[in-house]
């Protein structure tokens, strides 16, 4: 049990600056046995300590199959995140985790699954990525759609560029500024949302970004047919215990850390439409 | 309280210190009224003949004013801003202390408090039914919290029926007093000359055989009956409802928010004082030396600017989202995580608002009137 009590001692085994603000961290227990027994579902998240600094909530983007590190996107915004950033490969943080509720990867099966993300949306949603290309023929096409303010902030572009090329997968990204060689479309990324090719009838969207955003999404998905009940998204709010306790995270009944981060749409649209819960 | 009026017994108000020095006999420290900063609080006793008798308080919207009251009864006021809640979910701890080693090697030590009796005497019946909902939050839903758990185990209860409700109360309308139904190890109702005691737990009935009481007469529990009816009859604020989940959260565009965030100051005195608010901010405490660093967990309020705080915004920037938020939460979608309202009548967010702002009347404006 690694998400029970205080985190666990894990080393840094790799770090990846991504973006001029974005970094990955790839992380493994000290204690062998707490990382042999480590298990999350794509969607759920860990709690990252760092020394003095305190914790913070961190989506899991690695493979779930991977079990030899695991892995972290963060972006250098506050406090902790800042000092997690200055980290290199040998140091130690706190782990506790995973929490949550991941994504409904069983009931993608036989579907078009359509991602759409914001930001670093994209790093929660990742690991669905690869367990669909993992098991390519237990689903349809694999639509992945990501828009970042700037076209500095796009993280990934060789694996876009690689998912873009592959069979049955459509890659549509956007940047509302563009840049030197930018590939992608310039602009909102609500614009592409006409061009992503799914079958509403048997489809699973997911999102993660933005509010703005998913609300435009979930507008132009449901307007193209695709049942409310397949249509899911990750919620972010303040969070400090991880364990449905602590009272940050709350969204009408829910707490976000416990009984999400993932939500299907309906259980969340009507208090979403309201700013300031 | 009086379903087993076979049960119940009476002690002389003579006797009250033999009560206070069985506790202490059992190894509890025991936590009685006093007067402390202009308000009633509990704090320790020293001795068996340290009750105090004759406090009271008069509570208005904004006020309270220590009083005295004419009758000299030991419990004849209705509530001061905490009671059970600091006993149990601390206003702040440690959860776990990190230390690192020369190597920069990390280590994570969970931290217990010691394990202390302490009995509180003169608990209302507002504060069982809140300390019920605290026990719902950190035992049973989810994961158990081992400090709350400590705390609470090793809790004895001596709940006092009111009779002499404040003008900010409204337990009556919330159905969760003023005589303690549920939750105590001994309960007693003060008469004249004495009081009816009825005991609720094991531990209860063993420490009233212990003081070897004659049982109550029927015209004492009566008369503590009577006692019970007229301070429900006595109160003057209400809710409109025990369920207001749905037309509350059909009102969330009311005009009403701005007008109440227009006097409200976010200082998060109603959620200091409310017993079922069990929001904590979590945060570390390095020490100087550099080796160790504690993770504390601090009563945190939902009206705090931190509270809704993500990377880069606010996702209640303003008072009114955070009155909102918890308005609502309170006596919305309360209803959702515990199955009741998380007001239990207390009025003490009343009396400690430094704006006199009423929560009855802020509820009675958002559902009478107004656009849905």
């Amino acid at each position: 049990m690694l998400d029970a009590g205080p985190p666990h001692a894990a080393t840094v085994v790799a770090r990846v600056q991504e973006s001029p603000t974005i970094f990955t961290l790839q992380l493994r227990f000290d204690d062998a046995a707490a990382q042999a027994a480590y298990r999350f579902a794509p969607g759920q998240f860990n709690m990252l300590y760092l020394y003095g600094a305190g914790e913070v909530p961190v989506s899991i983007m690695s493979d779930p199959e991977e079990r030899d590190v695991i892995g972290h996107a963060i972006r250098a915004q506050g406090r902790v995140t800042q000092g997690l950033a200055r980290l290199r490969p040998g140091d130690k943080v706190g782990v506790r985790g995973p929490f949550g509720r991941g994504w409904p990867l069983q009931e993608m099966s036989g579907c078009d699954v359509v991602l759409v993300t914001g930001g670093l949306g994209c790093a929660p949603v990742v690991s669905v990525i690869h367990y669909v290309l993992r098991r390519r023929e237990r689903f349809g096409k694999l639509v992945i759609v990501q828009g970042v303010k700037h076209a500095e902030d796009l993280i990934w572009h060789e694996q876009y560029a690689r998912w873009a090329a592959l069979p049955d997968t459509q890659v549509l990204v956007a940047a509302s500024e563009g840049g030197p060689l930018w590939p992608w479309h310039v602009g909102r990324v609500t614009d592409l949302f006409a061009l992503a090719s799914f079958d509403p009838a048997c489809a699973v969207a997911m999102m993660c970004g933005p509010e703005g955003m998913m609300r435009s999404a979930a507008d132009n998905l449901l307007a193209r047919g695709l049942p409310r009940t397949r249509l899911y998204l990750s919620m972010e709010r303040n969070m400090q215990c991880a364990v449905g306790r602590c009272g940050h995270c709350q969204f009408g009944g829910a707490f976000v850390c416990r009984d999400g981060p993932v939500f299907q749409w309906g259980e969340v649209e009507t208090l979403l439409a309201h700013k300031g819960f | 309280m009086f379903s087993h009026p076979d049960r119940a017994a009476f002690l002389p108000l003579a006797k009250l210190p033999s009560l206070v020095a069985e506790l202490m006999a059992r190894g509890y420290r025991c936590l009685g009224p006093a007067k402390e900063n202009g308000a009633i609080v509990m704090r320790e006793l020293e001795s068996p003949e340290g009750l105090q008798r004759g406090l009271q308080a008069e509570q208005a919207p904004g006020r309270y004013r220590l009083t005295s009251d004419p009758h000299d009864r030991y419990f004849a006021w209705a509530n001061g801003p905490q009671a059970i809640k600091p006993q149990t979910f601390a206003p702040q701890e440690s959860l776990w202390r990190a230390e690192r080693d020369e190597a920069g090697g990390l280590r994570f030590v969970p931290e217990l408090p010691a394990v202390v009796k302490r009995a509180v005497i003169g608990v209302r019946a507002c504060d069982l039914a809140a300390l019920a909902v605290q026990d719902a939050h950190f035992l049973r839903t989810g994961r158990r919290d081992a400090q709350y758990a400590q705390r609470r185990e090793a809790l004895f209860l001596v709940a006092v029926q009111c009779a002499e409700p404040a003008a900010t109360c409204f337990c009556a309308s919330t159905g969760d007093g003023p005589t303690p139904a549920f939750g105590y190890d001994l309960s007693l109702a003060e008469l004249k000359d004495g009081f009816v005691v009825v005991s609720g737990s094991d531990e209860g009935q063993a420490v009233a055989a212990a003081l070897d009481l004659p049982a109550a007469s029927a015209q004492q529990i009566e008369a503590a009956q009577r006692q019970g009816e007229a301070a429900a009859a006595a109160q003057t604020r209400s809710l409109p409802g025990r369920k207001l989940r749905d037309v509350l959260m059909s009102r969330l565009e009311h005009p009403r928010w701005d007008a109440v965030a227009a006097r409200c100051l976010a200082c998060g005195n109603c959620t200091a004082v409310c017993p079922t608010c069990f929001c904590h901010a979590e945060a570390d405490v390095p020490a100087l030396d550099g080796r160790t660093s504690d993770h504390l967990r601090t009563w945190d309020s939902c009206f705090g600017e931190a509270h809704g705080h993500l990377h880069g915004f606010n996702v209640r920037p303003d008072i009114r989202t955070r009155y909102r938020q918890w308005l609502t939460h309170k006596l919305a979608t309360w209803h959702d995580q515990f199955g009741r309202s998380g007001c239990v009548g207390c009025g003490r967010c009343i009396a400690w608002c430094p704006v006199g702002i009423d929560l009855t009347e802020e509820v009675a404006a958002l559902v009478e009137v107004g656009p849905p």
